[in-house]
């Protein structure tokens, strides 16, 4: 059978036998479970016992829940603060780092190492920075100079940005590096022709850099906003001891999701909460797409 | 141990080993499921060594999985006939595992409720539904006051508190502050987010004179006179007393572990970790007792119980391997080897083990703890944690904030029991 296809015909089959194990893993890791995580939202299940069918009554728990509320709330806090500020702080230290030729690589990596550095590990020093005294750095030193304590994790004002503080700083060295290959791929001949026509650099910046950096910007905006609707593991940590807290102040979508899930076993509800998370993350990317696409 | 006493043993064990060897035909193999934690194992491997010299016939292989995982594991091995025999549980989720089917009554014949009310402290009367008992622990803990010694000898202090009165003075004298009035050693530490839910719950609202709950656990009921007593006083010590702030240098442990904490209120299970810090000299007292000389403490366990997988001589077997562990002789190795307290008044109440200077006062006050019966016991505490920062951080008043602590907790337990 196989020798009376033609060659354009075998040449799918052997595509496909080969796409057959991608395929097959991308079923069963990413697909199955995502398919049974929207199945569940529509059930109760607390881990242990059978799942008894709820219709949308985790849905309509949700929708009635304040701290849900306040948690989409501040999930988008975390993406609208997050995002442009990530987005304006690196671009502005690439295109510097970009004319800069003493110490280039060293600067480079200074600004990478918070992106390798483990989450956990950068959330626990943060958060002993920003301890009251006797412990924390920043208030040691304000109380050193004589200015007042800044209760900067025990408020529901100032936990959320100092929480984000971190979270932004860890991301940068990425961004840094993309924004910088984006630089240098544009070519050195536009630059050349506007310097001989005598335009000012704001010019060349608005007219030239950032209209031929714009896939690049797509790309970032993407990639941090994803992280930003799902960050966790930062909030987590520096929150230990009232995860979310104070008060929800701090807690977003993925750590209420994971508290109904393994704290409370109430499966059901924490995959309804996944599903909204789910539809909120594919519209803001598809809504960045659009936006950010060349008109 | 004495020579004598180890040459009987290892007699035993070698004959058992012998035995093993010659009867391995008909030896049966049960599963024993626990969480991984260091002494928990040792000890469990020391308790299953000797019930097995003792039991030729019957061997037991420990599975022990991180504490996160486990409740998933045990969940997905048991209905696929998979998993332990034997398991281990917090008391917390007894509902849910007999709810599920998990696990099976003990046999009253062999566990009599009468017989283990008489013999176990009461508060394990918690695993008890109908005529049987679903678990039973080997070790449980509760609460005491921990104090730096070095620190009451630098305040003039001579001995530790004994009333919530003398706890307050006390704490006075070891708060110090620097110039600018920042606080840099507490008198006492503070924080719902450690042990102090239990303490606010089940000993200041019943020394302030109430009962926090009703109906087994399924009406809140501290929304009281009592109550709001309780929480003035709890409050006031950070707002009144100034002895404390929520939150100082992070953790309340930390804190003590560092030497800037007069006073903190922690369970026996810390134990073994201060004794490992370096300098700190440190002793124990039985939680303060209330304006009206009432005592009170809380007290939580893990339990062993037997799966519904077990069957036939399996079960039998897991029959004898839960009488085994819930022995006297277990419950001293336990004590041992994890510094977890005896649940029996026979091991807990001997004149070694009452009058020991640190596992006594922890052991005297099993004699009158609470346990209470939690549906969620992380959101359970986050309702007091959010009460406490209420008052601290947006400054609403102690009753207020009580009377939403109260609606948000009973909200809890009544959707947890109207599905369950």
């Amino acid at each position: 059978m196989y020798n009376n296809l033609s060659i354009r015909q075998k040449q799918i089959v052997w595509a496909w036998a080969f796409l057959a194990i991608p395929v097959l893993f991308y079923v069963v890791i990413r697909f199955y479970p995502t398919a049974n995580a929207i199945l569940i939202s529509f059930q109760n299940w607390n881990l242990l016992g059978s799942r008894t069918w709820a219709g949308a009554e985790n849905y309509i728990k949700l929708f009635n829940d304040p701290v849900f509320w306040q948690v989409f709330r501040n999930t988008f806090v975390y993406l609208l603060l997050g995002t442009p500020i990530s987005l304006v702080i690196s671009f502005i230290i690439a295109y510097h780092l970009d004319q800069l030729r003493f110490m280039h690589g060293f600067l480079r990596m200074l600004y990478f190492l918070p992106f390798m550095t483990s989450a956990v590990a950068m959330a626990w020093v943060w958060r002993w920075f920003y301890q009251p005294v006797p412990i924390g750095l920043f208030n040691n030193f304000l109380a050193s100079v004589g200015i007042p304590q800044v209760e900067f994790l025990r408020s529901t004002t100032n936990a959320l940005p100092s929480v984000l503080a971190p979270a932004v700083w860890a991301g940068l060295g990425f961004q840094i590096i993309i924004f910088m290959a984006g630089l240098r791929a544009i070519p050195r001949s536009y630059y050349e022709a506007a310097r001989i026509d005598g335009v000012s650099t704001w010019t060349v910046l608005w007219e030239i850099t950032l209209p031929l950096l714009k896939p690049t910007i797509v790309f970032i905006v993407v990639f941090s906003s994803i992280g930003f609707l799902r960050i966790f593991d930062h909030v987590f940590n520096m929150t230990t001891n009232d995860p979310g807290g104070p008060l929800n102040s701090t807690e977003p979508l993925v750590l209420m999701i994971y508290d109904t899930a393994f704290n409370g076993f109430d499966m059901g509800y924490a995959a309804a909460q996944t599903v909204v998370l789910f539809v909120v993350l594919l519209l803001v990317s598809l809504l960045q797409l659009r936006i950010l696409r060349d008109r | 141990m004495s020579i004598k006493k180890l040459k009987g043993w290892a007699l035993a064990t070698a004959a058992g080993a012998a035995t093993m060897f010659a009867s391995a035909a008909h030896a049966v193999e049960i599963e024993y499921w626990q969480y991984f934690f260091d002494a928990r194992v040792t000890a469990m491997e020391k308790l299953i060594a000797n019930f097995e010299a003792s039991n030729p016939d019957i061997t037991v292989k420990m599975t022990t999985f991180p504490y996160a995982d486990y409740r998933t594991k045990v969940a997905a091995a048991i209905p696929a006939g998979e998993g332990p025999d034997v398991v281990q549980l917090f008391y917390g989720w007894l509902n849910d595992y007999v709810e599920a089917q998990l696990i099976q009554p003990l046999p009253a014949d062999v566990f009599a409720p009468a017989q283990i009310e008489a013999d176990f402290f009461p508060m394990v009367q918690a695993m008890r539904a109908g005529d049987n008992y679903w678990a039973l622990p080997t070790a449980v803990r509760s609460l005491s006051l921990f104090y730096n010694e070095r620190l009451f000898e630098e305040a003039g202090i001579t001995e530790p508190p004994k009333t919530l009165d003398e706890m307050v003075a006390a704490a006075k004298k070891l708060t110090k502050r620097d110039g600018a009035g920042n606080l840099t050693q507490v008198g006492i530490t503070a924080g719902m987010n450690a042990q102090d839910h239990h303490w606010f719950r089940e000993v200041l609202v019943r020394q302030f004179g109430g009962d926090p709950y009703l109906d087994d656990y399924k009406t809140v009921n501290y929304n009281s006179d009592a109550g709001r007593k309780a929480l003035d006083f709890y409050t006031g010590l950070v707002k009144k007393d100034e002895v404390t702030a929520f939150g100082f240098m992070d953790e309340p442990q930390a804190a003590f572990k560092a030497g800037r904490a007069g006073m903190h209120i922690d369970g026996s299970f810390r134990i073994g970790s201060l004794k490992k810090t370096r300098g700190l000299k440190w002793g124990v007292t039985e939680l303060p007792a209330g304006p009206d000389g009432t005592r009170s403490n809380y007290s939580s366990y893990w339990v062993n119980a037997i799966t519904t997988k077990a069957e036939g001589e399996k079960y039998d077997a897991a029959v004898k391997f839960m009488q085994y562990v819930t022995s006297d002789e277990a419950m001293q190795i336990w004590l041992d080897v994890v510094g977890e307290l005896p649940a029996k008044p026979s091991v807990g109440m001997t004149d070694a083990n009452a009058n020991d200077p640190v596992f006594g006062p922890f052991i005297r006050g099993l004699a009158y703890a609470h346990t209470t019966k939690f549906v969620n016991e992380s959101a359970q505490r986050q309702v007091l944690m959010d009460m406490v920062q209420r008052v601290d951080i947006q400054g609403q008043s102690v009753a207020d904030s009580l009377t939403e602590a109260a609606a948000a907790e009973q909200k809890l337990l009544d959707d947890y029991y109207a599905s369950n």
